[in-house]
């Protein structure tokens, strides 16, 4: 019989069902789809924030002091030590290799060209591809520093071409496809590089090319590398060496900036790596304010669709007093009348639940590629969770309105007095 | 919901004129049915709040990333051409420029040698400039008194193992130095020496070389920046760093993208909400409706109530909700941001409108759908 009363109610008042559950699906796609955005977007920020460039540097461990003035390196190339640039792929061995966005390897070198005698020319990898073990992949400046734009084309890395710094090829009159004399032999350039930085006054060239000038093969001098990591807490903080046990796993098994520079000395030998603070410590500080503002928000969004689903059922239960009247008078007890009414809301949470939850999917997805160009990872425990909160709003919500409709009177009800 | 008998009706009828009857209907109808009137203005409310909040952090949000971003330190450089000297006038130009929109700290250099003959890169500053633009340097102590060095960490482990004091010489002249603290940044910094400005010039006599600006404001208000700069600084080369302007571009339009996208989303699911209570809150009513057409109203007459009834609604709920939207954004701005976000009463007329508009669909369109019926059939409950 109850079930019968439940079976008939949905067949008979298809309008009004539609009409609440409309509203439950609605709220629930837009929870879901909040939800999914929100746990999804410290992920896509930190990707995005990997524009700002390298967040960890590694140089050799017996090195002498870096002469820099303004992004110009003074030091003699006969001084301080080298890395070897056969170790590098390494870095695609460590336990965090996967949170590895790129790395790029420099050494400067002063070379004598045509008109002016001082220029450095910087040997670097653009988008070159390296092999470790089984696994290819492909690394350079061009996923290390972003912002670096070229008139041109990029050069290939096993090819003789270089870039010339924009400031420098206006003082030497050179465009891309013109020729140039470094130390002594013709060089094509393949582009004009623009970066905003130092590099505007140099040479951009293949690593070989530099290795070769220098006359030492395998030589880089340090490493960029452009990792995604978790913000900085206490816990990251500590030294590694006072660590035991199971807090030593720990760390070393949480991307923290300070930890895959640990990781990264012990992948390339002699090695010193660093986290640049100027950027990996900033990071975490916007990241933590996009997250915790996008918290705030979907708890603003869970809240507009908990007030929507519970509007709805409050008005479609308040229009079934009449009902109500009849099953009284016909002596249903207030009790059966609440159970009967919290099965259907049930019943309607879990159908409209489902279907929000497919249609919340969709729209964090389209979000997703819309803003960020990437596919958005929807935790699978998501499901039971929304759907049970998407029963718990609809009793919540229901809940008031049962209970006046159960106290109405009968007499009234069914005379049509509200 | 008439009680009222016929005498108290008659008499009232006589005392006041007829055109307050259309204010007493009203008054009526918000307080016979507190119930459904109450909830549905709560509705009403909670949107206007909730659109109110999101519009509010939307605007201003920008405004309070931007903060953020400034913590990357300088977004413009001004470097002197061919490695010479700035102008002794050019900090102040550069200040005026800026006019307190940012933070400008200069920067000087030079190699000079230790007591065994090895190269270090020395720079001169103004230390409590530095401390707010580059917040990420990590300082043991900052240098308080004449002659107080902050030693980078690889350069305080060549010129000063033991934290003794130690000689530094540049061109024949020597300056000896005590060192104060170490600084750690993981970059170039960490193998230099950095002293104070006064100290730095009455050892080598060099003047800043460049200087380092942290502008706040709009990716247009830095280009204009620039253009300014470099029309009254012609000897110097004045340059955004795209690398800090780039970066910040992109993840904040991003940010911008994804709560605006939120925004609707929350926007469109409050306004279904109050369409909703307020499409039933007036359905629920037909029979007023009918009772008004069987006595005669014209369809016009009642059109023109409901719909004065919902616009009231639609303005009480949007100034309300608007109050406690302002507070809702306050308070995620302290939690999130350690600063409200200011009210912005531009905002007002937009979800002002946007309520009455929400609320004017939802009572007209009942009785629009209502008008073909006869009020006879309403009456017997059909």
């Amino acid at each position: 019989m109850f079930v019968r009363l439940v079976y008939e109610s949905f067949r008979r008042q298809k309008r009004r069902k539609v009409l609440a559950g409309v509203a439950i699906t609605l709220g629930v796609a837009v929870a879901t789809a909040m939800v999914a955005v929100a746990t999804d977007i410290g992920d896509k920020i930190s990707r995005e924030l990997r524009t700002y460039g390298a967040n960890l540097m590694v140089t050799p461990q017996e090195d002498t002091l870096d002469l820099q003035i303004g992004g110009v390196d003074l030091k003699p190339p006969s001084d301080g030590a080298y890395l070897n640039e056969a170790d590098l792929p390494k870095i695609k061995g460590m336990f965090w290799r996967n949170n590895i966005v790129g790395f790029a390897p420099m050494l400067p070198v002063n070379v004598g060209i045509s008109s002016d005698s001082n220029v450095t020319l910087l040997g670097t990898y653009f988008s070159k591809q390296l092999a470790f073990g089984k696994e290819n992949f492909t690394t350079g400046v061009r996923s290390t520093h972003p912002w670096w734009k070229v008139q041109g084309a990029w050069p290939d890395d096993n090819s003789q071409d270089v870039l010339l710094g924009e400031t420098l090829a206006a003082k030497l009159g050179r465009k891309a496809g013109d020729e140039i004399d470094i130390a002594g032999r013709a060089h094509r350039v393949a582009g004009v590089l623009s970066t905003g930085g130092a590099e505007d006054n140099q040479i951009v060239a293949p690593l070989a090319l530099a290795q070769e000038t220098l006359g030492k093969p395998g030589a880089v001098r340090r490493v960029y590398v452009s990792a995604l990591t978790k913000p900085e807490d206490a816990f990251a903080r500590r030294d590694p060496q006072s660590l035991r046990g199971a807090e030593y796993d720990r760390w070393y098994c949480s991307p923290y900036a300070a930890s895959i520079a640990y990781q990264l000395q012990e992948a390339i030998p002699h090695s010193h790596a660093e986290q640049i603070r100027q950027i990996a410590q900033n990071e975490g500080t916007v990241l933590s304010r996009i997250e915790g503002l996008m918290l705030l928000v979907t708890l603003a969004a869970l809240f507009a669709s908990a007030l929507a689903v519970s509007s709805a059922m409050a008005t479609a239960i308040f229009e079934r007093r009449s009902e109500v009247g009849l099953m009284k008078a016909l002596g249903a007890g207030g009790l059966t009348v609440a159970v009967l009414f919290f099965a259907e809301a049930l019943l309607l949470a879990l159908i409209a639940g489902v279907i929000g939850f497919a249609a919340g999917t969709v729209l964090a997805r389209e979000i997703s590629r819309s803003i960020f160009g990437a596919q958005i990872t929807i935790q699978p425990v998501l499901f039971p969770v929304i759907l049970a909160v998407a029963v718990v709003v609809t009793f919540a919500g229901s809940a008031m309105a049962i209970r006046r409709a159960v106290k109405f009177d009968p007499v009234y009800a069914l005379r049509g007095e509200a | 919901m008439i009680s009222q008998t016929k005498s108290d009706l008659t008499s009232r009828r006589g005392a006041k004129p007829h055109s307050s009857m259309f204010l007493r209907m009203l008054m009526r109808a918000a307080v016979l049915r507190r119930g459904r009137a109450a909830s549905a203005l709560l509705a009403m409310v909670t949107a206007a709040a909730v659109a109110t909040a999101m519009l509010n952090l939307y605007v201003d949000v920008q405004a309070k990333l931007r903060k953020e971003f400034r913590n990357y330190g300088a977004n413009v450089v001004v470097v002197a051409k061919d490695g010479q000297a700035l102008p002794a006038d050019t900090f102040a130009t550069v200040e005026s420029t800026l006019g307190g929109r940012g933070l400008a700290v200069p920067f000087a250099f030079v190699v000079a040698r230790t007591s065994d003959g090895r190269s270090v890169v020395v720079s001169g500053t103004d230390f409590d400039q530095v401390r707010k633009l580059d917040s990420w340097w990590s300082v043991t102590a900052w240098p308080s008194s004449e002659r107080d060095a902050l030693i980078g960490q690889r350069a305080a482990s060549v010129v000063s193992p033991e934290g003794k004091p130690f000689d530094l010489s540049f061109q024949g002249h020597t300056i000896s130095l005590r060192p104060a603290g170490t600084l750690r940044t993981g970059a170039s910094e960490d193998s230099r020496i950095y002293l104070s400005l006064k100290d730095f010039e009455a050892w080598t006599g060099v003047e800043p070389s460049t200087i380092e600006i942290a502008a706040s404001g709009t990716a247009e208000e830095v280009v204009e920046l620039v253009q300014k700069l470099s029309r009254s600084l012609p000897f110097a080369e004045v340059r955004p760093i795209r690398q800090i302007t780039e970066g910040e571009a992109r993840v904040l339009g991003k940010t911008r993208a994804t709560l605006a996208a939120a925004a609707a989303l929350i926007i469109a699911t409050a306004a279904l909400c109050v369409l909703s209570t307020l499409i039933g809150w007036v359905f629920d009513r037909r029979r007023d409706f009918a009772i008004m057409k069987a006595l005669g109203a014209s369809e016009g007459l009642i059109g023109g109530f409901f719909a004065a009834e919902a616009a009231a609604l639609g303005v009480t709920g949007g100034i309300v909700g608007f109050g406690i939207g302002v507070g809702v954004a306050a308070w995620i701005g302290r939690v999130n941001f350690h600063a409200p976000v200011v009210p912005r009463l531009n905002i007002l007329p937009v979800v002002l409108a946007g309520s009455v508009a929400v609320a004017l669909i939802s009572a007209v369109l009942p009785i629009f759908l209502l008008r073909r019926v006869q009020p006879a059939m309403i009456l017997r409950g059909e």
